[in-house]
């Protein structure tokens, strides 16, 4: 397990959507998360039918396979900011190209699994997959994104 | 090869970048990818890392950071390709 990971991800309670990192390298992260049934979103999206919102697993997808490996990758070459709790940061999203196969229902468990295409001038960019509990697959994409630092008295992002 | 040359082949590597291929007509040394390309600052790295593999190049921190401008991305691909050569 590599969860001592999950402490440095900015997120909180009901933005929060990684339960578990079980592979962390430089190149491949795997990681899971389930829905939880009384998730905010289900109520409106839809009523009476709860189904999870393609953002959502967008978004689970970017925190496991994009967010977790990029603090994982700057952490191993600290440049012009490092990743610690005193340290104010953010994940930036820079694209997302996904295409989705079937519905997530509340209460389902989904896998992550995420293998990096480049990690250059702070940029990352990974080919990313969710699978459901029986290995079928959920959504395939290709994701990018900045870890910036963030908040007053630092400065602010460079271009590159 | 010469900057004209490169300009050419540089027009190329910026066109899936550029949404508007209208703009790529006018390129000069002048032009900024940012500001007159209207290219998305985060694909900055994607257009470096393509310009690597189209010359065989290997383009550093301190480098990358300047080409913002053709002059500028011209001037860091002859200084790697002479590096090399």
């Amino acid at each position: 397990m590599y969860n001592d990971i999950l402490s440095h991800l900015p997120y909180k309670s009901s933005f929060l959507f990684v339960d578990n990192i079980t592979l962390l390298t430089e190149d491949k992260v795997i990681g899971d998360y389930t829905l939880k049934e009384d998730a905010f979103f289900y109520e409106d999206h839809f009523p009476g039918n709860p189904v999870t919102p393609g953002v959502i697993v967008t978004e689970i997808m970017a925190q496991i396979g994009l967010v977790v490996l990029g603090i994982y990758l700057v952490g191993l070459s600290p440049g012009e900011f490092a990743v610690t709790p005193g340290n104010k940061w953010m994940p930036l999203l820079a694209s997302t190209d996904v295409a989705f196969y079937k519905m997530v229902l509340p209460g389902e468990k989904v896998t992550v699994i995420s293998t990096k295409q480049y990690f250059r001038f702070g940029k990352l960019k990974c080919r990313i997959e969710m699978h459901d509990a029986a290995g079928e697959p959920i959504a395939k994409g290709v994701f990018s994104g900045f870890v910036r630092p963030s908040g007053p008295g630092i400065a602010g992002a460079k271009q590159i | 090869m010469d900057r004209r040359e490169i300009l050419d082949e540089l027009k190329k590597v910026l066109t899936p970048y550029t949404e508007n291929k209208e703009l790529l007509a006018g390129i000069t040394e002048q032009t900024n990818l940012i500001h007159d390309l209207k290219i998305n600052s985060a694909n900055l790295v994607d257009i470096i890392i393509d310009a690597e593999s189209k010359y065989d190049i290997e383009i550093d921190l301190d480098s990358a950071e300047k080409m913002t401008d053709i002059k500028n991305c011209i001037d860091v691909i002859l200084e790697k390709m002479n590096h090399k050569a």
